[in-house]
C-alpha cells in the first residue's frame, strides 16, 4: 500500500491468489487481470482471455462443472464482469463448490484509457452477486483478506465471489501467449487431456 | 421428467435429437427457454448425466461450452434464431481458440411467422453465423433432424469447429397466437 490509499496493489493481490496454487485452474479476463497473472508467472493451467469480454465467469462455470475434482478460480476486472452480469445469475442458480470468482475492482476500464466504470459510480458487484444467489461473498480491502480468500478458494463448499478493492494504476504490461489454440491445447495437456 | 415431455409420443424428432446428444456424450447443455426446444429442454433437464444450464443470454453458452471443453466435457447449446444475434462477438472465442461448438437453433421469422419483430434476425440468422465462420446446417424435415445433429457434433468435435443446426420454423410449426 502507498500512503493513505487503502486499496490493494493489483500485482501483489494476484501473487497472493496464485501463491501455493496447487492444482488450481485459472481463467483471467480480458485486460489487466491477464497481464497480472502473466506477471505472477506463466502457467499452462492459466487460460488467459485476450478478448470475448464478459465471458470469464461463464468459462469458469463450464470448466468447474467439467473438472469437479479440481478448483477453478476466475480472476477478472470490474468492466469485464459488468459486461457479463447475466452470467452471475446463471452461476448463482448452479453454484458449483469448486468455483471461485475474484473481481479486481478499480472502477476503471484500464485498456481503453482508464475511463470510469459503473462501479466507480456506485454499482455494487458484491450486492449483485448476493442477489444472484451466491451466498459466500467477500469484500476485500487488504492483504489479509486476499490471503483468507485464496485459502477458502481451495476448500469451499459452494461458489465464492470476492470483490477486491484495487488501486487504479497501470503497472507495466506483461504479456502471456496470445494464440488461443496454443492456450487451449496447453491447458488441456496440463490437466491430462488430449491437446485436440 | 415433466408431464409435458411425457405427454408427447416417444417417436418425436426431438427425442431422436436427445438420443443423439446422449450417444455423443454431451455432458453440458446450455439453453435459453424456447417453445421450439421445449421438449428437448425437458428431456435434457430430466437426465441425471447431463448438466442442463439455463442461460440469461445466449452468448453465455459460448463461454460455457468453451469452459466445458477446457475441462474435457462436450457441450451443446439450444437457442432460438433471435439469440444468434446475441452471440456474434462471443463467437470470436470459439474461432480464435478453435473450440468445438454445437448450436441447435430453432428458427423464427420465416414459415408462417405472425410476429414481425422476429423477422429481421430470423432472416439473417444463417448469414450472421456464416459471418463468424460458423458452419450452418439446415433441417427442413423431421426425418433429417437426428442425423444432421449427429453430423454436426461429429464435425465439431473431430475437427474443432463451430457448427450450427438451424431447425426450420416449418419443421417446428408456426407459433399459435390465438387459442
Amino acid at each position: 500500500m502507498i500512503g493513505n490509499d487503502r486499496r490493494l496493489d493489483r500485482r501483489l493481490a494476484m501473487r497472493i491468489l496464485l501463491d501455493k496454487r496447487d492444482d488450481l485452474l485459472v481463467v483471467t479476463g480480458l485486460g489487466s487481470t491477464t497481464w497480472d497473472a502473466a506477471a505472477a508467472g506463466d502457467d499452462p493451467r492459466n487460460f488467459y482471455l485476450w478478448g470475448a469480454m464478459g465471458s470469464a465467469a461463464m468459462i469458469g462455470l463450464g470448466l468447474a462443472l467439467a473438472q469437479t475434482q479440481r478448483r477453478v478460480l476466475v480472476i477478472t476486472g470490474d468492466g469485464e464482469m459488468l459486461m457479463g452480469l447475466g452470467g452471475l445469475a446463471t452461476i448463482g442458480i448452479r453454484r458449483p463448490a469448486n468455483l471461485a470468482i475474484a473481481v479486481f475492482d478499480n472502477g476503471r476500464y484500464g485498456e481503453t484509457g482508464m475511463q470510469a466504470s459503473h462501479t466507480e459510480a456506485g454499482v455494487d458487484l458484491v450486492a449483485i452477486a448476493r442477489a444472484c444467489g451466491i451466498k459466500e461473498t467477500f469484500d476485500i480491502t487488504d492483504e489479509l483478506g486476499v490471503r483468507d480468500f485464496a485459502a477458502r478458494a481451495h476448500k469451499s463448499a459452494t461458489t465464492l465471489f470476492a470483490r477486491l478493492m484495487i488501486r487504479a494504476d497501470e503497472p507495466p504490461r506483461v504479456l502471456p501467449p496470445r494464440d488461443g489454440v496454443h492456450l487451449k491445447n496447453r491447458f488441456r495437456r496440463a490437466i491430462g487431456l488430449e491437446s485436440s | 421428467m415433466s408431464g409435458r415431455a411425457a405427454a408427447l409420443p416417444v417417436s418425436d424428432w426431438r427425442d431422436e435429437i436427445f438420443a443423439v446428444l446422449k450417444q455423443a456424450r454431451i455432458a453440458q447443455v446450455g439453453y435459453v427457454p424456447d417453445a421450439g426446444h421445449a421438449r428437448l429442454i425437458d428431456l435434457v433437464r430430466a437426465d441425471p448425466e447431463i448438466d442442463a444450464i439455463p442461460l440469461t443470454t445466449e452468448e453465455e453458452g459460448i463461454a460455457l461450452a468453451a469452459g466445458a471443453w477446457l475441462g474435457g466435457q462436450r457441450a451443446a447449446l439450444l437457442m432460438q434464431s433471435s439469440g444468434v444475434g446475441n452471440c456474434v462477438n462471443m463467437l470470436s472465442l470459439a474461432k480464435n481458440c478453435r473450440f468445438p461448438l454445437v448450436m441447435l437453433v430453432t428458427m423464427r421469422g420465416e414459415w408462417g411467422e405472425f410476429n414481425p419483430w422476429q423477422v429481421p434476425m430470423g432472416t439473417k440468422t444463417a448469414a450472421a453465423l456464416e459471418l463468424m465462420d460458423v458452419m450452418v446446417y439446415r433441417v427442413e424435415h423431421t426425418e433429417a433432424a437426428a442425423e444432421t445433429v449427429a453430423a454436426a457434433i461429429d464435425i465439431a468435435y473431430n475437427s474443432d469447429l463451430a457448427v450450427a443446426v438451424l431447425l426450420a420454423q416449418r419443421l417446428i410449426g408456426a407459433k399459435r397466437w390465438t387459442k
